[in-house]
């Protein structure tokens, strides 16, 4: 029983925390105030999209969201160098 | 969350405190991306959530699974290690863009350009 | 051998990869190496010369010493983040490198973006001369004495 309530409080602090994370870069995305610091916001918070399926993967029990995790840190990362690339240069592709 | 039950407090205790310490790594690194003043100082704040934030996290849910599955689950290594290597790339373009568009609106707080031609180590454009 | 496997490192590393996110199989071995030698081939197109380390000593203590140094610097980091109490100047330091290989400062790169405290902003080939930003910003010659000592030299050891 203790075993169960000390993961369960644990998964609900962690979700907790990333959820309140990912809504601090959101506000980050929102007031800017320039490009990059946008860009910086979104790296931010696919990756703390990204731990929060981890931390729901572990509370339910099911390894199907992993994938999803992988996925969000492959198309995020792409997504963000594309987005600083086309800062630096003007364009995505050379 | 039937399956944790199973789970012994011995494994359970530093599961927990993983997904504790993680999570409120990558909390602080989302407060610091909001409270900090300046772009430069920013570009510190992630690399929290994405070092040992990610890497606690990940950890948990590797002794997680592989205790639930009865065998070692290491699939959670390619995502950490997928997310070392990543990062700094986009950390370094972000900032040498940064650099640019300060540069170009003639910011006083940014060093100017050293010489000519300067590129990350990655771009360095070849013949051939 | 070279001809079948320009890049022995790369081709390891992703049959590695292709292992961990299937089940352990025989078959699972044979198309992950297919798919490696591939990929290692594809690769050798863009980038024909594959690194080869002198020692693999100097770089399996280095990846010791930044695993520390990673743990570190997120307590530091971490702890100014919630107040600290005490000042904190963030700055931007030049440091000039001796490293010439383009492995080993992207190594280098890598290293320090991923350090929580200090970000690779800059680096200028003709010069040398690398532009960094700190965090916390204690005194520059500490801050020279880390990247050159502690991380410049196992690299300069490893490829020269």
């Amino acid at each position: 029983m203790t075993t169960v309530t000390v993961l369960i409080w644990a998964t609900t602090y962690a979700q907790g925390a990333l959820a309140l994370a990912g809504f601090l870069a959101m506000v980050r995305i929102l007031i800017g105030p320039r490009a990059q610091d946008r860009v910086l916001a979104v790296d931010a918070f696919y990756i703390i999209a990204m731990l929060l399926l981890i931390v729901t993967g572990m509370k339910l029990g099911t390894p199907f969201f992993f994938e999803a995790a992988l996925v969000i840190g492959i198309c995020g990362f792409v997504g963000t160098v594309a987005l600083a690339k086309f800062l630096l240069r003007g364009e995505v592709i050379e | 969350m039937t399956a944790l039950e199973a789970m012994p407090l011995w494994l359970a205790l530093p599961v927990a405190a993983l997904l504790v310490v993680g999570s409120t790594l990558a909390f602080l690194g989302a407060l610091g991306l909001l409270r900090l003043t300046s772009f430069y100082e920013r570009i510190h704040a992630p690399t929290l959530g994405t070092s040992w934030g990610a890497a606690a996290i990940l950890l948990a849910s590797l002794l997680g699974y592989s205790w639930l599955q009865d065998r070692v689950i290491l699939h959670e290594i390619v995502i950490g290690l997928f997310v070392m290597i990543t990062t700094p790339v986009t950390l370094m373009v972000l900032g040498a863009a940064a650099l640019k568009r300060d540069r170009e609106e003639g910011d006083p707080a940014v060093p100017p350009r050293a010489a000519t031609g300067g590129h990350a180590p990655g771009h360095v454009e070849r013949q051939g | 051998m070279r001809r079948l496997l320009p890049h022995p490192i790369l081709s390891l590393g992703l049959l590695g990869v292709w292992l961990l996110l299937t089940r352990l199989s025989p078959g699972h071995v044979v198309l992950g190496s297919a798919v490696a030698v591939v990929a290692g081939w594809a690769f050798a197109r863009i980038e024909p010369e594959a690194p080869r380390p002198r020692a693999v000593w100097p770089l399996v203590r280095l990846a010791g010493i930044v695993f520390l140094d990673v743990l570190r610097s997120n307590y530091a980091v971490a702890r100014l983040l919630v107040g600290g109490g005490r000042q904190r100047r963030s700055a931007f330091v030049h440091i000039r490198l001796r490293l010439k290989n383009r492995l080993a400062l992207g190594m280098l790169a890598v290293i320090i973006t991923a350090t929580p405290g200090t970000a690779w902003l800059e680096y200028d080939e003709q010069t040398g001369l690398l532009l960094l930003h700190v965090f916390d910003m204690v005194d520059e010659a500490t801050w020279q004495d880390l990247i050159a000592n502690r991380y410049e030299s196992l690299l300069m050891e490893a490829f020269g």
